[in-house]
């Protein structure tokens, strides 16, 4: 089966159909808030608040409400609690990273195998884009839209904490707030990325992007449109490979993103490493 | 008369550490003022203090004649160079817009008029032909004189910088000093923390020593004194050859 055949099944499957519209705005908007998770050296962040949704996610089927809310309490609650406990002790922010986002997940699977069957835990942590129902699809695509919008509106506020954390401190904005607004993004983003890469896979989504973009380009709203465009053809050749071999759907998509990296971490004009061996100076005159 | 900054009564301190201790100081406008005093003196906390960025204990804070809330769109801070990530993806011209955020509101946008009082800034500190180029890509004194554009287009009156001489090449550090003099002309009050005593007496109009409380303040010419200096620095033997090499 060839390219023709998936784009062909494409027009006939309205499954498949849904599948690539997730997975898209999945690559958009993870590609989109990665460029602030990297910038603001929060990868190991992305990964606990990701892995602190699955709690939130079993609680939310337990009581019968919308499995966002509970996803984005647990999500919330981990960054409070890991702010909390760095700040409140002797304990440095990555360990109190690491104690916190294993405890809520160790809880998230005790609740989940109370509740679910084990292949809904499994869909949960790896994703099953192809099993996209219509709700999952608009869910994903409205988060989508409030954290595209939200990124618009504060990109300013965004940037400044990201560079410059004591200017914006000092000119009285609260970059506590902007920090909790982002991970609230983050929580977001997590839980409408669970049918397309899984809970465990969605920080290579966030991070893997926008490093590859990283590479490319030395302005951040440049990097931010890049990295949005290679979590899209991440997410839509991952479909590709996904569909027509029969493969988990997070993992192709995500193997398809660290290619892309690879690549440019070979070949980038500016930052690849045959520029380097070339050129041995770091900094760039041109 | 209006203080630059007015400071009575500052204590700071980390857990049970005390770094700033009944620091009582006021600084006259339109002068040029350096902070010095030995390691773990207290100089950075002290700015940060002033600043309202770390919790501070005081019977008065004020900057411009007003609170640190009115008046802190009109500070401008300048971090120390080791505080930046030169590896972020912005460019010169970028970087000094922030410098506009200030004034912006919550979800505005710079302008264009923006961008032009940007670039007039870079010209002013010499460094417009550097515009295009990523942040990275400058000598420690060009990234010092970026820093001062972003003060210059936040149209502060009041400065505050960090060690801005740490890591810049002395051809730079004379290019620096001028333009903080410039400013100093205009009526800007700048306050820089600084190390190195051999330069002191050069630089700056007033001097406040420190040693987590007010050692001496005043005019170069009284604060250097070798009593002084040993009653902040313990052992004043090797500072005061630095001194007299300079003077």
């Amino acid at each position: 089966m060839n390219v023709l055949d998936f784009i062909q099944a494409l027009t006939e499957y309205d499954f498949l159909q849904k599948a690539l519209v997730t997975s898209v705005m999945v690559g958009i908007i993870c590609g989109v808030i990665g460029c602030f998770i990297i910038l603001r050296g929060m990868s190991l962040m992305g990964d606990a608040i990701s892995h602190a949704v699955l709690p939130g996610v079993a609680i939310s089927y337990l009581l019968g409400i919308n499995f966002f809310i509970g996803a984005v309490a647990t999500g919330l609650l981990t960054a409070l609690g890991i702010g909390f406990v760095s700040q409140n002790s002797r304990i440095k922010n990555d360990t109190a990273i690491g104690i916190l986002f294993t405890s809520a997940f160790a809880l998230g699977i005790i609740l989940i195998s109370f509740l679910r069957s084990s292949s809904d835990l499994y869909h949960i942590l790896f994703g099953n884009v192809l099993a996209v129902r219509p709700s999952d699809m608009w869910m994903t695509l409205a988060i989508g839209l409030i954290v595209l919008g939200a990124i618009f509106l504060f990109y300013k506020e965004l940037l400044v904490t990201s560079f410059d954390p004591t200017m914006a401190a000092a000119y009285g904005l609260s970059t506590r707030l902007i920090h909790y607004l982002l991970m609230t993004m983050l929580t977001l983003v997590t839980v409408a990325s669970l049918q397309t890469v899984g809970i465990i896979l969605v920080v290579a989504m966030l991070i893997t992007p926008a490093a590859t973009a990283y590479l490319l380009t030395n302005r951040l709203s440049r990097m931010i449109f890049l990295s949005a465009g290679l979590g899209t053809i991440s997410s839509v050749v991952g479909l590709y490979f996904s569909f027509t071999y029969n493969l988990s759907s997070g993992a192709s998509i995500v193997l398809v993103a660290t290619a892309l990296f690879a690549l440019v971490f070979i070949f980038s004009p500016r930052h690849g490493l045959l520029r380097k061996w070339k050129s041995p100076k770091k900094e760039l005159t041109t | 008369m209006i203080h630059a900054v007015e400071v009575e009564k500052l204590s700071v301190s980390y857990f049970e550490t005390t770094a700033l201790e009944d620091l009582s100081v006021r600084f006259t406008p339109g002068q040029l003022i350096g902070i010095i005093g030995p390691n773990g003196a207290g100089k950075s906390t002290f700015i940060k203090a002033i600043m309202g960025l770390i919790p501070a204990e005081a019977t008065t804070i004020r900057l411009l004649g007003h609170s640190v809330k009115q008046a802190r769109t009109r500070v401008a801070y300048v971090p120390q160079r080791s505080a930046i990530d030169w590896d972020f993806p912005i460019r010169v011209l970028d970087a000094v817009l922030i410098g506009c955020y200030p004034q912006l509101g919550l979800f505005k946008r710079p302008t264009k008029q923006h961008r032009i009082h940007a670039r007039s800034c870079l010209e002013r500190v010499g460094m417009l032909d550097y515009a295009d180029r990523q942040i990275g890509e400058l000598s420690g004194g060009q990234q010092q004189r970026v820093f001062l554009a972003r003060a210059l287009a936040q149209d502060a009156h009041l400065l505050l910088l960090d060690e801005p001489f740490v890591g810049v090449d002395a051809g730079s550090e004379g290019v620096i000093i001028d333009l903080l003099r410039m400013l100093r002309d205009e009526g800007k009050t700048i306050v820089v923390v600084h190390h190195d005593l051999s330069k002191a007496a050069d630089y700056f109009d007033t001097l406040l020593l420190l040693n987590r409380r007010v050692i001496s303040v005043g005019p170069p010419t009284d604060v250097l004194q070798p009593h002084i200096i040993e009653g902040a620095y313990g052992n004043p033997l090797a500072f005061l050859q630095k001194v007299e090499v300079s003077s």
